[in-house]
């Protein structure tokens, strides 16, 4: 999986930046999408295209449990968050409901990779390349559960009595 | 085992559990809202789609419903949302939905102890991330999103991971004018906003079997700011009293054994503690009342499922007592069992008389929905549970996080006092 990089080089990047509160009461994912990070960066929808990548720091996602952060995030076009760690709802909630991928980095590809970098996940080598820089980084495995529903496709999709 | 560990075993159906173990628990109880509710709804429509039967759901008697972030409605889509939900819960024979203008309502959490929905001991998930609330019951209570909950209204289960466990033991009683809202913005000062990441926060020691059942929910409430998987105290007869009172019976207590293992175990001594507050933009921000920065305040803001139980009402009326608000102040008292009492007991009139304004129960703009956002630049004192950017309104608007008597307090100065401190 490839794509370009946006990057928010802070820490605890939460939901109420994410997706403002006043929006809650949208279900309409694509009207979602265009208030993705507006609490942040008014011009993130104009910005982002389909199949790129966010990269951040700690504690992406803190707050709330609001399923539309990352729906409006992966309505953008977005395929994946690299982040230093998530917050647990969030992270829960991109891989249940099949949103998009959180990819736990080190500092070193926190550090080495810069906005706009092409970058590849490899999740079979648990690697992150980036193909500007020609650097490779590891990425934190998946816990074994997180790996199978990720492979699946989403909770829905996982058996889990076929264990 | 410690409790969680107990309870998540009981849930799963193991002898045993340990931290990291990944379990399908059954669920005792789940909510959803006017937020989370339509949310399920939207992902059952991608579930028909795909062929997957949403019909039926496993056990509507275990499901309860509640109206709180956008009522009451304020315009069109949010008034179409209280509608889905009332379909909702007409479809499917969910017989518990307290709606706004019926009777008792309120918010989510306030109602889960306000009316015994949740036992000691339940699994018990809901569609907010404040679900931790309810941990001061005994009870596994955690906060889910809209494709995990609308698994858990199809299958009656969900997984888990079993958390590491951090004790936060508090040695000895609170001093006068401190509250639980300012022990845990100091823990959340303390360890940060993903402090507690994934694990239990569970507190302890004398100082919380000398709290009462409110005081406690406040302690698991802003567990959720730590990043806590959940919050939760043991039950003592203090819970068994409180949920009787409200109409419960069959107590299935479940408590730690006595080599229950710890990840950590952080103590704090009660008499070294302040009022507190956490200055904007996040609750780890914190610093004692009496070194807080001389701001100019536009609002004082009593309210949410962390700061309007009775007994934050109670607390704020002991200061607003025959003193008149310098701002503008609301009290949003967080249930209508709540706001009943308060009138009961002359609250009302003590809040009204001091230029108060008293507004329905809501979560209202606690999360930035309605009724008394802030404007850019203006500056809130508020007894809520998040101050990101954007949180209450306005991106440039600040909220400055305090227990009821410190938002009280600050009503009446305009600035951000201490209550000791006021004359």
């Amino acid at each position: 999986m490839k794509g370009n990089i946006i990057k928010y080089a802070r820490d605890n990047i939460d939901t109420d930046v994410i997706i403002p509160g006043q929006y809650l009461k949208i279900h309409d994912y694509a009207e979602l999408a265009t208030h993705a990070m507006e609490g942040l960066d008014p011009d993130f929808h104009s910005k982002v295209k389909e199949g790129d990548f966010i990269l951040s720091g700690k504690n992406f996602g803190c707050g709330s449990s609001r399923e539309h952060a990352p729906i409006a995030l992966s309505h953008s076009g977005v395929k994946a968050v690299l982040a230093l760690s998530f917050a647990r709802i969030f992270y829960r909630n991109a891989v249940d409901g099949a949103f998009l991928l959180p990819i736990e980095i080190d500092q070193d590809a926190y550090d080495g990779i810069s906005e706009g970098d092409e970058i590849e996940i490899d999740i079979s080598q648990n690697e992150v390349k980036n193909n500007t820089k020609h650097q490779t980084y590891k990425m934190k495995p998946f816990s074994e559960i997180i790996g199978k529903i990720i492979e699946v496709g989403g909770l829905f999709k996982y058996k889990p009595d076929s264990d | 085992m410690n409790i969680v560990e107990k309870i998540l075993a009981r849930g799963s159906g193991k002898s045993s559990v340990s931290p990291d173990d990944v379990v399908f628990a059954n669920v005792d109880k789940v909510m959803v809202h006017d937020v989370s509710g339509p949310g399920v709804l939207k992902v059952f429509d991608k579930l028909k789609k795909q062929g997957i039967p949403v019909d039926k759901l496993w056990d509507p008697t275990k499901v309860w419903v509640a109206e709180d972030h956008f009522v009451p409605s304020a315009e069109k889509v949010s008034a179409e949302n209280v509608v889905k939900l009332s379909n909702f819960t007409k479809n499917y024979g969910i017989e518990k939905h307290f709606k706004y203008g019926m009777g008792q309502y309120g918010i989510c959490h306030t109602l889960s102890h306000e009316e015994a929905m949740v036992m000691p001991g339940d699994v018990y998930v809901g569609g907010d991330s404040h679900t931790n609330t309810t941990g001061a019951l005994g009870a596994f209570a955690c906060g889910l999103g809209h494709t995990d909950i609308a698994y858990v209204l199809l299958n009656g289960k969900i997984w888990f991971k079993v958390p590491e466990t951090i004790l936060f033991k508090l040695n000895g009683k609170l001093p006068e004018h401190v509250m639980a809202k300012d022990v845990i913005l100091k823990i959340i000062g303390d360890i940060g906003t993903d402090g507690g990441n994934y694990r239990t926060m569970q507190f302890g020691g004398s100082g919380i079997e000398e709290m009462s059942v409110e005081s406690r929910l406040t302690m698991c409430n802003m567990t959720t700011e730590a990043g806590a998987k959940n919050g939760i105290v043991e039950p003592d007869q203090k819970v068994i009293d409180y949920l009787s009172s409200r109409g419960a019976t069959n107590f299935n207590l479940i408590t730690g054994d006595p080599d229950a293992e710890y990840d950590e175990v952080i103590e704090y001594e009660s008499s070294e503690l302040e009022p507190t507050i956490a200055k904007p933009f996040s609750p780890e921000n914190i610093t004692v009342v009496r070194e807080a920065p001389s701001v100019e305040l536009d609002k004082s803001y009593i309210g949410s499922c962390t700061g309007a139980k009775y007994e934050d009402l109670e607390a704020a009326a002991k200061i607003l007592k025959g003193r008149q608000v310098k701002i503008r102040t609301e009290i949003l008292p967080a249930a209508i069992s709540i706001y009943k009492r308060a009138m009961e007991n002359g609250l009302l009139k003590i809040f009204l008389d001091a230029g108060v304004t008293v507004g329905p129960p809501t979560c209202g703009a606690c999360c930035g929905a309605h009724m008394g956002v802030l404007a850019k630049d203006e500056i809130c004192i508020s007894t809520t549970n998040r101050n990101f950017p954007g949180r209450m309104g306005h991106v440039e608007s600040q909220t400055y996080l305090s227990s009821p008597m410190v938002a009280a307090a600050s009503a009446v100065t305009g600035k951000i006092t201490d209550p000791r401190d006021l004359n």
